[in-house]
């Protein structure tokens, strides 16, 4: 089972970070919303694998709710 | 208020006014402008045999801590001019930084997690020891000609020189320099006066500069928070400075009153939220400011060249304001001394401009990354970046994400036309430096790496044993040390038996150098005066190092 990467997978992390800020640039709050959204899904399905998506998203939840 | 004693440095009418001597006098190299940059490259040229007149409108040192976080870059630049040590001695070491979230640390990062280097990854000394170490360092100096109380305020190029009025207690005068450095910083009155463009981005945030004298026991280590309880809003920066002096920079937002917030009783307010109620200090320096990034387009224009501040400004998150600008210094001095002697062509200043410039938008760049990363731009940029440090603390990915401030390295000059690629044919280890990238320090024999290299240039040859190195090769190196341009032969080994002449042989008792220049026996760099690689090769060949040094000075 692959389990989700805690460590740093990019090699250039700040250009990374600055192209997803920048996609949001003139945007309303609502199509920031859905440009998220819309990078979630493309990115999960590249992702592909379950088991990840699955360790991603209580990641990403209890780091909202804790 | 504060501290330090502001030295008074002489003002001496000038002999243009006492004596008046028929004419207008002609000296080298006229620097604009005692501050960091202005008295490097005024020690850098006078080391190298130029005599050089620095002009300054003022009589002390800079006004406020200022410019606080000096690099590793930085310090082994001022130490081949002999004033480093007395900084460390003075200033505050730091390698580590921490990073916290609310009251919660979310980690530490090192700078310099390996040991084996001259000088730590940051000193912090205020501005003005640094100044003053540097004043005092050019008064030894029968090279530095320094005139306080000298203000530019008329500046003439042509095609040959540059001549200036300069306005001093006793009347106006005028100077002409085969060229001249304008070292006078972000408000450049050579860059104004010559109407020369210097455009970039403002920014609307405002940040309080809080410099308070306070025994406390904090660690040596900048300390980062996002939204801590003591402001909650935004994020505050600390530092520690000599003397006891700590740099509080609070973060205050777009709508922040300036005037309100520069009160000292409001000032005291944000500390005591800080600091507790039972804390006491006392003022230093305080500054509410805003920043911008701007570059000129072109740092050399014919016989006038910019330098620091005056040529590129950043936003201060990332220390890469004042270190850039010793660093250009560092980049213009060798190449100075040799077009001003003959030994090169003037178009050699043509890679001050491209090295430095591009330096400049690397610096900008990473500096409004940072800046935007801080004061986010709009509301989806802020949730993002509240995301990454949500996640900070349980994945080490997101940590590398966040950024307050990416700190300042020397910048590798890729590309540069005075580098020699390597040949396709021998390989390096991608973390060795490459050209176009500063020499890495190590121990070596009864110092370091980079003392070896002391202002001119080097070729830097590794052999196990001395006795191993190629005769034939390594006399005909040595025979060509003294022509133009002049270099050291550097022996490097693991056995001093049989050390050739005309090379200096040291020891590598450790073997760090051999392994941070990723050398075999035979490895030979050729190493700018200014401490970074020109070229490299798995073996001595003394007409690719003739090659390469041409190549590197012209």
């Amino acid at each position: 089972m692959n389990t989700l990467k805690h460590e740093l997978n990019l090699a250039r992390p700040d250009d990374v970070y600055n192209l997803i800020v920048d996609a949001h640039n003139g945007l309303t709050a609502e199509q920031s919303e859905k440009l998220n959204a819309a990078l979630v899904l493309l990115l999960a399905n590249h992702v592909g694998d379950e088991d990840v998506i699955r360790e991603a998203v209580a990641a990403a939840r209890k780091s909202v709710t804790a | 208020m504060g501290s330090y004693t502001y030295p008074k440095y002489a003002y001496v009418p000038p002999a243009e006014l006492v004596l008046k001597p028929g004419g207008v006098q002609t000296v080298p190299v006229l620097i604009v402008g005692a501050g960091p940059v202005g008295l490097t490259l005024a020690l850098d040229l006078a080391l190298k045999g130029i005599s050089v007149t620095v002009l300054d409108e003022d009589d002390t040192v800079s006004l406020g801590s200022r410019s606080i976080c000096q690099a590793k870059r930085t310090l082994e630049i001022w130490h081949r001019l002999g004033v480093a040590d007395r900084m460390v001695a003075k200033g505050v070491t730091w390698d580590q930084g921490e990073v916290l979230l609310g009251d919660q640390p979310l980690y530490r990062f090192n700078l310099q997690p390996e040991p084996g280097h001259r000088f730590p990854a940051f000193i912090n000394l205020q501005q003005y020891y640094c100044e003053q170490y540097l004043v005092e360092r050019c008064l030894q100096e029968d090279k530095v000609d320094l005139r306080f109380r000298s203000k530019v305020v008329g500046v003439r190029p042509d095609d040959e020189h540059v001549e200036v009025d300069i306005q001093t207690p006793d009347g106006l005068y005028q100077l002409r320099g085969q060229w001249l450095v304008a070292c006078d910083g972000v408000r450049s009155p050579v860059r104004t006066m010559l109407k020369l463009p210097y455009e970039g981005e403002v920014f609307d945030d405002q940040f309080l500069i809080a410099d308070i004298r306070m025994d406390a026991d904090l660690p040596k280590i900048r300390r980062y928070w996002f939204y801590p309880p003591f402001h909650p809003t935004d994020s505050v920066l600390l530092h520690r400075q000599a003397d006891n002096v700590l740099r509080v920079d609070f973060q205050l937002g777009r709508d922040a009153d300036a005037d309100a917030e520069k009160k000292p009783e409001n000032i005291d307010k944000r500390l005591r939220m800080m600091f507790g109620e039972g804390a006491r200090w006392e003022h230093e320096w305080s500054s509410v400011y805003k920043f911008s990034c701007r570059a000129m387009p072109r740092f050399v224009k014919g016989r006038v060249i910019f330098a620091g501040d005056a040529a590129h400004v950043v936003s201060p998150f990332g220390a890469r304001g004042g270190n850039s600008g010793v660093e250009d210094a560092d980049n213009l001095g060798w190449k100075l001394a040799l077009v001003i002697n003959g030994h090169a062509s003037v178009s050699l200043l043509d890679s001050y401009d491209r090295e430095r410039g591009a330096a400049a938008r690397e610096n900008i760049r990473q500096s409004t990354r940072s800046t935007d990363y801080i004061t986010p731009k709009f509301p989806a940029a802020r949730v993002l970046r509240d995301a990454t440090l949500s996640l900070a603390r349980d994945f080490p990915f997101a940590r590398a994400l966040v950024n307050s401030g990416r700190l300042s390295r020397p910048t590798p000059y890729i590309d540069s036309r005075l580098s020699t690629p390597d040949d396709t044919r021998e390989s390096w280890n991608a973390a060795a430096a490459s050209p176009g990238s500063p020499l890495p320090d190590a121990p070596l024999g009864d110092g370091w790496l980079i003392e070896q290299i002391a202002g001119r240039f080097a070729v830097l040859t590794f052999a196990d044993r001395a006795a191993s190195l190629d005769i034939a090769a390594a006399r005909a190196v040595a025979d060509m040390a003294d022509e133009i341009p002049a270099f050291t032969p550097i022996l490097i080994t693991r056995d001093l038996a049989g050390a050739p002449d005309g090379w200096n042989t040291v020891l590598d008792k450790e073997g760090l150098a051999t392994r941070r220049c990723d050398a075999r026996d035979g490895t030979t760099y050729l190493i700018r005066p200014d401490q970074y690689v020109a070229a490299r090769w798995r073996r001595l060949h003394d007409s690719s190092i003739f090659a390469a040094l041409k190549r590197a000075s012209s």
